[in-house]
């Protein structure tokens, strides 16, 4: 078997430097577009002083989670500053964003594609397996040699890792939609555009949103990889404790990595939930519930 | 066959407004070889078995008269609710003409067809199917907001149609805070909204308790009074059929066995399966318990235990001796007894309630006739449980229900 060699990677090689030779115009197109995105976004959330930032994530926090989560959301982003790594933290955050938002973007049509048709969800599904599978490290490399170091080649690789959830989950919400929501929709006259805005979409919203908050997680997990071809963030921070054999740099990167992960985890959950349990929302929902409640006590009577 | 085209309409005053003509359905790949093979005569088993088709409809051909009720109405399998949905073409006819005012349906193109749902056709369903999503006020407008009705339009005539059910309060409120005879009235209320001169209704009522069922009868009645629209009813309950149908169409594995009034069909039924509905000579083996077991008794639903003077106080208030313990998933636990339960809470312990189920009552399984059944509906004091191949409870046999399904073959 050792002197076997079918050359699959001579093969992946020609097809890099072919694409390398040919399409590079379109490459800079695309780099230049994902580059005014997510330097866009970086310059926006750094350009904002950190206490506004620490406000607007605390009242985020207060509305959708509850009182506790906001605290917390106080207490561990004032730990970040503190550890002096709220620049990387606020790079980390924008690529996050670009890539979810792209990931969304891409992600969420095709997996209203993959409902709709059989043919589509069985070429697709192999080639989200692929994405989710292949080594993120094997990304790097391609994404590298097409758009430079920097943080365009990590938003791509990092769009490429994290957009399976987003794809699946819109697929599978939207096929199980109860057939009776169809049929009604059906009945009423909508046109499949309609079926799809107003019954569909709306009833797999929830599904939707856990392929979102899950892309935004994985999205989280590759940027720090991607600090390897320069995207720099809180990536850089771990990876220059490693390089160094300096545990504490490494540590106070990974712990900040992970306070962002819980703020996102939990705040992006919240949205795909129907009603918050506690919080400001809950504060509102409790008066106008009450008011439409009442009713329906008297008519039982 | 020949049964099948036996329209026994008295005078027949109203202008045919739905027509069906040799409507066939078949599920599967190959309609056209088991259309052929239904004309031939073969059965059922056999075109299944041939073709892996099933035979949905086999040969429909009525007159449905503008302004009336007509039910549709046959056993669970018999085509029922596929024939309703081939009027509306949410399931595609094999084969056959539908015309709606004289225009053939089933030649229409896509956007006719999303026309006509709009303009003529609405349709109440079982479950209800509310969007979750919406308001009430939003559900009712649904058919006018797909069809392109301004908001200030469609809102102002949803409200109009939530009036004519008698939820005009609830327009802000969510679907999932309505009990179910409110949930249905919204369902009857995005169906009229529209203004619609065919109203297709899916089983409307059977998902409700039967005193809602009762009393949305009424209500459908009145408002046919009030403004008189054709209806189509799909049901698998004889005292509904009779109770509003002008006409009724009974259906058997997918054929059309007669279309009559209620008095037509009482009086010349065409064959043993509809005489069975009313005088079989012997409705015993015809029913199974499933189809006469009724949800008149007191459930009490079993989450961590049971609140037992909660209990007793359901019990006292629908005057009830018995009641039927049940899991959340209406999974069958057992039977109580109003004194059972009573010495249950005095004894105390674990999970009192337990001690109060009545060991010797045994469910009896819905899929069994009403003659072996018999026996132990006459031998029990009390109603027998019914429950289904997954021991879900599914209602009670009464002595007085048993036998006034059997006094049926006597009149």
């Amino acid at each position: 078997m050792q002197d076997l060699n079918l050359g699959i990677g001579e093969g992946a090689d020609a097809v890099v430097n072919y694409v390398l030779d040919h399409f590079t115009p379109a490459l800079d197109g695309i780099a230049t577009g994902i580059g005014f995105v997510t330097d866009g976004i970086r310059a926006a959330l750094t350009g904002v002083p950190a206490p506004a930032v620490i406000a607007a994530i605390a009242l985020l926090a207060l509305w959708r989670v509850g009182w506790k989560f906001a605290v917390f959301a106080v207490a561990a982003l004032l730990l970040i500053g503190g550890m002096g790594l709220w620049e990387r933290m606020m790079e980390t955050l924008s690529l996050v964003l670009a890539a979810t938002g792209i990931a969304i973007l891409i992600g969420v049509p095709l997996g209203i594609a993959m409902a709709r048709s059989n043919v589509v969800q069985m070429v697709a599904r192999p080639v989200l397996d692929l994405m989710q599978t292949m080594p993120a490290f094997v990304y790097l490399i391609p994404a590298a040699m097409f758009f430079g170091l920097g943080a365009v080649p990590g938003t791509i690789a990092t769009v490429i890792f994290a957009m399976p959830p987003v794809v699946r989950l819109t697929n599978l919400g939207i096929r199980q939609v109860h057939s009776e929501f169809i049929e009604a929709g059906l009945a009423f006259g909508c046109t499949p555009m309609q079926l799809l805005l107003k019954v569909q979409v709306p009833n797999a919203l929830p599904s939707i949103m856990a392929g979102i908050n899950q892309t935004i997680m994985l999205s989280l997990s590759m940027v720090v990889i991607a600090s390897m071809i320069g995207a720099g963030g809180l990536g850089n921070t771990v990876l220059t404790g490693i390089q160094r054999l300096d545990v504490g740099t490494g540590f106070e990167g990974g712990l900040a990595v992970v306070v962002l992960a819980v703020l996102l985890d939990r705040i992006t959950q919240s949205f795909g939930q129907k009603r918050a349990p506690s919080g400001l929302r809950a504060l509102f929902a409790r008066r106008s519930e009450g008011a439409a409640q009442q009713p329906a006590v008297v008519s039982k009577a | 066959m020949d049964t099948a085209n036996q329209t026994t309409g008295g005078d027949a005053p109203a202008p045919v407004k739905i027509a069906l003509r040799n409507v066939f359905k078949v599920f599967g790949d190959r309609p056209d070889v088991a259309i052929r093979m239904v004309r031939e005569g073969r059965g059922k088993e056999e075109i299944h078995a041939a073709t892996g088709c099933t035979v949905g409809v086999n040969d429909a051909s009525f007159d449905i008269h503008a302004g009336e009720i007509f039910v549709i109405m046959g056993l669970s399998g018999s085509g029922k609710s596929t024939l309703l949905r081939l009027i509306n073409r949410l399931i595609e006819p094999s084969s056959g003409e539908i015309l709606v005012d004289g225009q053939d349906i089933t030649k229409m193109s896509r956007r006719e067809l999303i026309a006509l749902r709009r303009r003529d056709m609405s349709m109440v369903f079982q479950s209800f199917a509310l969007l979750p999503n919406r308001s009430v006020l939003d559900n009712a407008a649904f058919g006018l907001e797909v069809a392109g009705v301004s908001e200030g339009e469609r809102h102002e005539k949803a409200r109009a149609a939530l009036q004519a059910v008698g939820l005009a309060a609830y327009a802000e409120s969510r679907p999932d805070q309505l009990s179910g005879g409110m949930k249905q009235r919204v369902g009857l209320a995005r169906a009229l909204a529209s203004e619609p001169t065919v109203l297709l209704m899916d089983e409307a009522f059977s998902a409700l308790d039967p005193l809602i069922r009762a009393e949305m009868q009424d209500e459908l009645l009145r408002l046919q009074s009030e403004h008189s629209r054709t209806i189509i009813f799909v049901s698998h309950d004889l005292d509904e059929a009779m109770r509003i149908g002008d006409r009724i169409a009974i259906m058997q594995h997918g054929k059309v066995v007669q279309v009559g009034t209620p008095d037509e069909i009482v009086s010349s039924p065409a064959n043993d399966y509809v005489r069975s509905f009313f005088r079989n000579v012997d409705v015993s083996q015809v029913f199974r318990a499933g189809d006469i077991a009724r949800e008149s008794q007191v459930t009490l639903i079993e989450r961590r235990g049971l609140a037992i003077p909660a209990a007793l106080e359901r019990m006292r208030q629908h005057d009830r001796d018995v009641a039927i313990v049940v899991g959340r998933d209406k999974t069958y636990h057992g039977m109580v007894t109003a004194d059972s339960l009573a010495k249950a809470a005095r004894s105390g312990g674990e999970d009192p309630y337990r001690k109060a189920l009545l060991s010797e009552v045994e469910p009896i399984a819905a899929d069994e006739t009403l003659s072996d059944v018999m026996g132990k509906v006459a031998e029990s004091p009390h109603p027998v449980p019914v429950v289904d191949a997954e021991r879900r409870y599914v209602g009670a046999i009464s002595k007085s229900a048993l036998l006034r399904t059997l006094d049926r073959s006597g009149n």
